[in-house]
């Protein structure tokens, strides 16, 4: 792997090539806030919270910082009054669906996100896919899934293998940044398991 | 048929294809594009057949069933060769007459041919009536003369002419030089030269390498593609071959409709001709050069035919899009090099190839070179495809083309590029068709749907309706999309419905900024160009909705009560 020098926050930061600028921004300890984000799984790009400028030869334009891979000579600018004011506007797009997320409340106390700028409507999941991602990259089951597209995707146990799998995992749990996930199991598991499992479901 | 080895053979072939065609012969040629197929077209064809029968003429004359001939607003549509007589809005009822006096009786029906509702004039062939007259329709105008269930029609047009020029006659190099000298530019929507696409692809690593043709085709309002490749599917055919040779690709996708049959069985039909004649699959034209064409079929959204999101559903997941920060041309289908192009892209490749750069390039602007199809929709008397070159003004396509404003209605403005395009008012329609120039105002030829828009038309509700749409059709993964779209959405409602508020306006431009620049894929960051156009130039009817809830188009109903 060769060695490539770019410059983050008018610092010159060293990154193997491979990297993307976040990995070389939080090596190098300068923050970039994300909310799909996780070591674990395959870069996504959902969020697009971590949208940084990225300069390259005198050029200037907006980029996931999660997906963009470093390269020599790169100029990345993690703060700006555009950037800002993305981060702002994706906080409150989010906080209309999940008002009191804790994943959210520190983001939006320091991008100066209003919770009430849009009408709410309360439906938990902000669709950053780390359940869905983790389920099917990390422990292969896809027990839950993204269902439909635009305006109407959800996230979606899948009865038959979640009566199946589920029980003894629930590791995605953790991982969801507002309640949406447990509420979507409670749901499916009311809904669905007793009418799949021929054997006396397990108490929890 | 055994299969050609050589271009001498392919020359030959055709000689004895064109020998056997009697040119007095009576032929009728009778449209089955999509929209005539909608006006019954094939109730027509029954009743030709039928009649031909019936009067015993089964060796006297021959039927065709052609594709799109692109004055859809008058279909049925049916040409008598040799004469070219043309009638129009034919029924099953006509059709006896039409046998026993202009087919053996050598006479016109008068009231089957064209008429001018303004002048009156009447127009006995096809290419007198104002809707051809003064199109170039050299990608279109084949389809007449042809069956696109039969490689013998496409041939005896001089189909494969330009595949056997290249492959015998040209090296890949010297083909890459005249497309890129012909500035062909995409014409799925954003302009980019193909030359320097296809140039990308073949200098990419690897060995293995994909073309593409784009013929996913999900804007409302297009159908300018469909018409061309259920039409004349081995025109689309010969270019794509052609592009794999210059690459150096030795397998093709076709990635379709899934809801058009009738392109998909003329599509197979031409794939598995030009198998058996030797045009594709091994050893082609006895050159050496192997190349094999696969059919995909899209999944029904829109967002399906954007280039990263087409890639991924033929590698048989869910058309999400990524982002281009790797481009497709070096890491496309399976992360190998991939060539997309647009159906009327690749249909420009093979007169190219014939013709010659320095011809094609002398058609059209500066920057934007050959002819440009155009489907003409909304409120224009001829809905239709128009074929005219580059630089054409919107002005003659309006009015000479397509007929002008039905009802002595004024027109207000001209959409192009559907839910990702934007709109220009009357005043600009002395502009002509060029990608720049219409980029500069702020809309985009995109793959070239024009839609019409009179003085009813409400400009709030237009670009609801484009809101509308994406938010079922874009594919919801990235944050400033879906909640952009969702959120523009409910604002511009309630705009239309009488609860607009002070700051509306302020808060879509400021939603639009962000989803234009943040999204991941184009369909996001487009998801803002009708409003913003419609913003700039027709301010003052949002304004009229929010500040005297008025629509001045009387056309949102909630706004209409107070106007009554
Ligand atoms: C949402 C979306 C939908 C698209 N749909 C089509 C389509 O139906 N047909 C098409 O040719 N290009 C479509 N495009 C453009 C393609 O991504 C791609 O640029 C094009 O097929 C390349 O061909 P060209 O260079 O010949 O224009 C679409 C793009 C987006 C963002
Ligand atoms: S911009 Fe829209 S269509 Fe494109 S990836 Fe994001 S959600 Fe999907
Ligand atoms: S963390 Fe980069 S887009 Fe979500």
């Amino acid at each position: 792997m060769s060695e490539i020098i770019l410059q983050i926050d008018g610092r010159e930061v060293a990154a193997e090539s491979g990297m993307t600028v976040l990995e070389a921004a939080q090596r190098a300890g300068i923050s970039i806030p994300t909310l799909c984000h996780h070591e674990m799984l395959e870069p996504y790009g959902a969020c697009r919270l971590c949208t940084v400028e990225a300069e390259v030869r005198g050029r200037t334009k907006l980029v996931a910082s999660c997906l963009y891979p470093v390269e020599k000579d790169l100029i990345v600018r993690t703060r700006s009054e555009k950037v800002d004011k993305i981060r702002k506007m994706i906080l409150e797009l989010l906080l209309a669906h999940a008002p009191e997320a804790r994943g959210l409340q520190g983001l939006a106390q320091e991008y100066g996100a209003d919770k009430n700028r849009f009408e709410k409507e309360p439906s938990f999941c902000i669709h950053c896919g780390l359940c869905v991602r983790y389920c099917a990259e990390v422990k292969k089951k896809h027990a839950i899934e993204f269902v439909d597209k635009g305006t109407k995707r959800e996230i979606s146990f899948i009865p038959e293998i979640a009566a199946k799998e589920c029980w003894n995992c629930k590791e995605c749990f953790p991982l969801c940044p507002t309640e949406a996930l447990q509420a979507a199991f409670v749901l499916t598991k009311e809904l669905a398991f007793f009418s799949l499992s021929s054997e006396p479901v397990p108490a929890e | 048929m055994a299969h050609i080895n050589s271009a001498a053979e392919l020359e030959e072939l055709r000689k004895g294809i064109l020998s056997k065609i009697e040119p007095d012969k009576p032929c009728i040629a009778i449209c089955a594009g999509i929209a005539c197929l909608g006006l019954g077209n094939d109730r027509v064809i029954s009743a030709f057949e039928e009649e031909i029968r019936k009067q015993s003429l089964e060796t006297k004359v021959d039927i065709r069933a052609t594709g799109c001939h692109g004055f859809c607003e008058k279909g049925p549509i049916v040409v008598i060769y040799p004469e070219e007589i043309c009638y129009l809005e034919v029924t099953p009822e006509d059709v006896p007459e039409i046998i026993s006096q202009t087919v053996v009786g050598k006479k016109v029906i008068d009231r089957l041919i064209y008429t001018d509702p303004n002048t009156g004039a009447k127009a006995v062939h096809q290419f007198e009536i104002p809707f051809y007259k003064n199109q170039s329709r050299l990608l279109i105008g084949n389809n007449p003369k042809i069956n696109p269930k039969s490689i013998e029609d496409y041939l005896a047009i001089g189909g494969y002419s330009a595949l056997a020029k290249a492959l015998f006659a040209m090296n890949p190099e010297q083909v890459l030089e005249e497309i890129k000298k012909a500035n062909l530019r995409g014409r799925g929507g954003g302009g980019f030269p193909a030359g320097s696409k296809w140039e990308t692809t073949r200098n990419a690593p690897g060995e293995e390498k994909y073309v593409i043709v784009n013929a996913h085709e999900g804007e409302p309002g297009a159908f300018m593609d469909r018409a061309l490749f259920t039409g004349n599917p081995h025109l689309v055919l010969e270019g794509l071959i052609i592009g794999a040779y210059t690459i150096g690709s030795h397998q093709g996708f076709i990635y379709t409709r899934h809801d058009t049959p009738q392109l998909r069985e003329n599509i197979d039909i031409a794939l598995s001709e030009a198998k058996e004649y030797g045009l594709l699959g091994e050893n082609i034209l006895g050159s050496g050069f192997n190349f094999n064409v696969e059919v995909h079929l899209d999944v029904g959204i829109f967002v399906s035919g954007e280039s990263s999101a087409l890639m991924r559903s033929i590698e048989g997941k869910s058309p999400e899009p990524r982002p281009k920060y790797i481009r497709t041309s070096v890491s496309g289908i399976w992360n190998k090099p991939s060539n997309l192009n647009n159906v009327e892209t690749w249909a420009n490749v093979p007169q190219i190839i014939n013709n010659g750069s320095k011809w094609y390039s002398s058609i059209g602007t500066e920057r934007s070179k050959g002819t440009k199809l155009i489907s003409l929709s909304g409120n224009i008397c001829n809905t239709g495809v128009v074929e005219v070159p580059m630089g054409t003004s919107l002005k003659e396509i309006i009015y000479n083309f397509g007929g002008g404003i039905p009802n002595g209605k004024k027109l207000k403005a001209v959409h192009f590029g559907g839910p990702m395009g934007g709109s220009i008012p009357e005043s600009l329609i002395d502009s002509p068709l060029d990608f720049d120039v219409l980029s500069k105002l702020g809309t985009s030829l995109g793959a070239g749907d024009m839609l019409v828009l009179d003085e009813d038309n409400c400009m709030v509700e237009t670009a609801r309706y484009f809101l509308d749409f994406l938010s079922g059709e874009s594919c919801g993964k990235c944050v400033p999309c879906r909640e952009g779209i969702r959120q523009m959405l409910k604002t511009l409602t309630d705009i239309t419905d009488g609860k607009g508020k002070e700051g509306d306006i302020e808060l879509l431009e400021e939603i639009a900024g962000v989803v234009g620049e943040a999204a991941l894929c184009s369909l996001g960051r487009s998801v803002p160009k009708p409003l913003l156009s419609m913003l700039k130039y027709f301010r003052d009817e949002y304004e009229a909705h929010i500040k005297e809830k008025r629509c001045p188009a009387l056309f949102c109903k909630e706004l209409k009560k107070g106007e009554l």
